[in-house]
Order: C-alpha cells, then structure tokens, then sequence
C-alpha cells in the first residue's frame, strides 16, 4: 500500500525575523511601546505641574529609589517570591490529585467539589487573621492563605480536562481491555493536560495576590518583610516612592509569572493543541 | 453462486464460522427497539458489509459484536476464539471509528502502537510492530508525525494501521471512510482490499453507501429501521482483486442496482 503523493500535507514555511517569527515582534513592540508612552506622560505630567513627591512620584524618581532601596527590597522580593512558587506548587500537587481522585469516583467529586467551592469563595482577607493566629508559623500561615487563593482554578479546571475525554477514545480503550490506571495514565491525564496547565496560569497570578494580601494581614505584627509589608512601611513613613517601588516590583513579578506560564503552556502543547498552533493562511 | 443474476445472490458462506449471532436484539431503557432478532453468521477471513439507511441499528450492531453495548437478548458465539478462564470469549478486535479518533499527543507511531502498549508488549518490541503497520497502511516515514500534521485521509490510515497493529482476527469498521472525499475514499478503499487480501483476517464494514458496500465485500447484510433489523443477505460473487477496471465495469453496475433495489424494497417493508 502506497500514499499519494498529493494526500500529504504541505509544511508552512514561517517567516523569522532575529528568531521570532515575524508576526510575533507586533505583539511585544507594541505594548511596549504603550508602556514607554504612559511613563513619559507620566513624567512630563508630574515635572510640569510640580506635582509633590510624596503625592505622586515621578517615574525617575520610582526608578532611582528602587536602584537606592534594591538591598532590602530585593530581599523582600525574594520571600513573597518563594511564598508564592511554594503555595503555587502546592495547589498544583493537590489540585492534581483531588482531581485524579475525583475523575475516579462520581461519589467523592459530588461529596467534596462544594467544599473546594466553600474554600473558592471565601474572601482570603477574611480569613487571613484566622489562619495567622492559628498557625505558629508565619510562613507557613502566609503559604496556606495563598494556597487558598490558588487551589481551585487548577482543581476546577483539571477536574473539567479529566471528564472531557473523547468518548471513542474511551471506547477503544475498554475494547483493548485497559485498565483504570492505564486509561489515566494514557487517555486522561494527557487529554486534561491543556486544562490544567491554564489553570496553573490563572492561579500564578492568583498566588501572588494571595501571598501579598496575606502579608498584608500578617505585616504590621513587624514579623513578615516580604514587599506588601514593605509597602505598609513606606506608607507609614510616608516615602511613596518606595512604595512605588515596591508595587513596582509585585507588577513585575506578576507578569513575570504569567509569562513564564505561558510560556511552560506553550512548550508543553506546540506539536499537538489548537491553542498554540498558529493558523495557517 | 446461486440465484440472482449479474453476481448476486443469496449468501452461502463456505468458510469456517469465526461469529455467530442468534436472535440478537437491543432494546434501549426508553423502551424504543433499535435491533430485531439479529441472526448472522460470519465466516473466517469473510468481507461482510451491513448497509442500510440511518438509524437502522448497523452501528449498534457493530458495537454490540465489539462488545462496547451489551444486547438485550440473544447470543453471540465466537467459536474458534480463544476463551479466558471465566469461559468469556476473546476474540482479537480491531475497530476503527468514524473519525481517526487518535491521541492528538501522541505521535503516529505511539497512536498505532497504543493497543501494543495496553498488552504490556515491551517498547522496541511494539514500536517495530507499529512502524511495520504503518508502513502496510502507506506512511513508512511518518512515524513521528503528530496527527493535526497529517492529512484526513492519513490520520484515517493510522487509525487502520493502530487497528492492524495486533494481527486481528476481525477487524469491525464502522462508516471509516463516510468523512472523506471522493478520490481519497476510493485509494483506501483499494488499499484495504490488498492489505485484507494478504493478510485472510475478517471484515466487518457498516456503510450507507451502496456502491462502497458492493465495490468491498463478499456478502452485504441489506438493513431496515424501526425496528432496526436485517432484511436480506445479498453475496458479491465478482472474484478479487478487484481493481479501478471493477469500478467501472457492468458487472460492478448490476450488483450495485440489485442492491439498490433490495434496499429499496428493505426500507419500503
């Protein structure tokens, strides 16, 4: 048996521009561009009406203070920074597995996910002063509120990718005979790959704010210095720019998150999900 | 042959019984019948197609022989099946759906090697038998091709191929072809014939095409709906191999209205 030669598809050629394809350089000049046109009206604006620093600093002097401050800041920066990537890993491993168990029986999905709801819609500033005096440790009562905030856009998400299974599929693998763990292991967990891994990207962002609300929280007792206590700090000392600095810094680990997530979902996907296959013509 | 003119006639399998069916029926839990008394017997290394309009029950059937739907009476026996402890028959199934239904993950070569990998077959060992059925199937070369790579005609084939992959002893195709166009559907439908040529393994094939079912089969098994039912056995005595010169002969053009008539007369019953 022979394939046609018309039957195969043709490769598209993309066309790459400094390694990127040349469609991509739109959507990060662009932004930026934004971004640099905002600071400088920002600056113009603040230079010209002399707008006071400690109303609002100009972006020079955000700049300067952050290069001043970078010591201490960078320390700061550094636990929210492991505060985050640890509830992060944490809600991925647990929100992984209740899903896996979940997948297994329609029993304990129904008896538990309204739990996994409870913990969703609780506000984690409500909650925070709860965990902090109940817990001894205060990275560990920062971890846990942060995990809160995280845990349930992996769970839901995976929970939904396990269940969304084409049914033939599942059919070929019960006429092959396949075991449970063998159907997970082959069918399902790949096929909720794409979800969990858009969950992971909702729930970076969402440890962070957790982490930093935590802080917050648990800030003023002078324990935590992780950047929100920093900023609380500046702000009773009244150094805004400092704590611009600061917020300067959560934006940029923020996005930063994002993007890597992104980029981890990419990676992961490029040879086989339509969310990251470019289309052609 | 015996009876009608023109190569078809009422079917007289002379081959070794590998399937039996008895007074096969389905009723679903609403009450509704999809199948009446299924009796159908399909010999070993047989080409049997079951034609018949939407809704007829072919695709249950095919099912139910796959054991993918449990019947609601009758029996099917598989009498030179090997048989597990329990005294269940074990029949080696291939089936290919509809759709490719592959793993969008996974490369042609592991989507063909899948059923290989749920035997516990160790990893060169299936990855040499899947590489040898893709190349029966037409794709040596892409292996490592992922399947929104391939073409619909080539993700059918590794379908055919991961369906081929462990020597079954019947291979249960269910409208396979129904999705493709014209010039590709006519390249595998040949290409299935020579690889079912070689290789003596049973075919079972639910079509609604009349001029597929007579170009492919031995036998065709004329359905009817409400209740879904085999109305009539038709064979195709036209001798293999059957080539493009079939497509257009006379011969292949009176089988094909005979069928057409009793398909006619099955849904008018």
């Amino acid at each position: 048996m022979t394939l046609a030669p018309d039957e195969a598809p043709r490769p598209v050629a993309v066309r790459r521009v400094l390694l990127l394809p040349a469609e991509t350089w739109p959507r990060i000049l662009m932004p930026l561009l934004i971004g640099a046109m905002s600071l400088g009206a920002w600056e113009w604006a603040v230079r010209a009406y002399e707008v006071p620093h400690y109303i609002l600093p100009a972006p020079s002097l955000i700049w300067a203070t952050l290069l001043r401050d970078w010591p201490s800041l960078s320390v700061s920066l550094w636990i929210t920074l492991q505060i985050t990537f640890a509830a992060l890993a944490v809600a991925a491993a647990l929100g992984l597995l209740l899903a896996v168990l979940f997948a297994q029986s329609k029993w304990i999905e129904l008896s538990l996910f309204p739990y996994a709801v409870v913990l969703q819609v609780t506000p984690i500033v409500a909650i925070a002063p709860l965990i902090i005096i109940w817990v001894d440790d205060i990275r560990l009562a920062l971890l846990i509120c942060a995990w809160i905030v995280a845990f349930f856009p992996i769970l839901s998400n995976t929970t939904l990718g396990l269940n969304s299974v084409d049914h033939n599929l599942v059919d070929l693998f019960r006429l092959y005979r396949a075991s449970r763990f063998q159907a997970l292991l082959f069918l399902r967990l790949p096929a909720a790959m794409p979800y969990f891994l858009a969950g992971l990207r909702i729930s970076g962002g969402l440890a962070l704010i957790g982490a930093i609300v935590a802080e917050f929280v648990a800030g003023t007792g002078g324990r935590a210095s992780g950047l929100a206590y920093r900023i609380l700090e500046a702000g009773y000392q009244l150094q805004i720019p400092r704590m611009f600095a600061a917020l300067f810094l959560i934006c940029i680990t923020g996005i930063a998150i994002f993007l890597v997530l992104g980029l981890v979902q990419h990676l992961a996907l490029r040879r086989w999900h339509e969310s990251a296959m470019r289309r052609e013509g | 042959m015996e009876g009608g003119g023109a190569g078809a006639g009422r079917a007289t399998p002379s081959l070794r019984t590998l399937l039996s069916l008895k007074g096969v029926e389905k009723r679903y839990a609403g009450g509704t019948l999809a199948l009446r008394g299924v009796d159908l017997d399909i010999g070993q290394g047989d080409f049997l197609s079951l034609l018949g309009p939407s809704g007829c029950g072919k695709s249950t059937l095919l099912r139910i022989i796959a054991g993918l739907t449990a019947q609601s009476a009758g029996r099917i026996d598989w009498p030179l099946a090997a048989h597990d402890a329990t005294g269940a028959p074990e029949p080696r199934l291939g089936f290919v759906f509809q759709e490719p239904t592959l793993m969008p993950w996974a490369t042609a070569l592991t989507n063909a090697a899948l059923p290989l990998r749920l035997e516990g077959v160790a990893r060169s060992e299936r990855e040499a038998r899947a590489a040898e059925a893709l190349s029966r199937v037409g794709l040596a070369g892409f292996e490592r091709a992922y399947p929104r790579a391939l073409s619909g005609g080539m993700r059918m084939r590794v379908s055919i191929a991961r369906a081929l992959v462990t020597r079954p002893d019947i291979l249960l195709m269910d409208e396979p072809f129904a999705a493709l166009d014209e010039i590709t559907r006519f390249r595998l439908n040949n290409d299935l014939l020579e690889i079912w040529q070689e290789t003596g393994f049973t075919v079972v094939f639910v079509t609604h095409s009349v001029f597929e079912s007579v170009y492919l089969s031995r036998r065709i098994a004329v359905m009817a709906a409400r209740p879904g039912r085999i109305e009539t056995e038709i064979a195709v005595a036209a001798a293999y191999p059957r080539g493009e010169g079939f497509r257009t002969s006379p011969e292949y053009a009176a089988i094909c209205r005979t069928v057409s008539l009793a398909l006619g007369e099955a849904m008018a019953a």
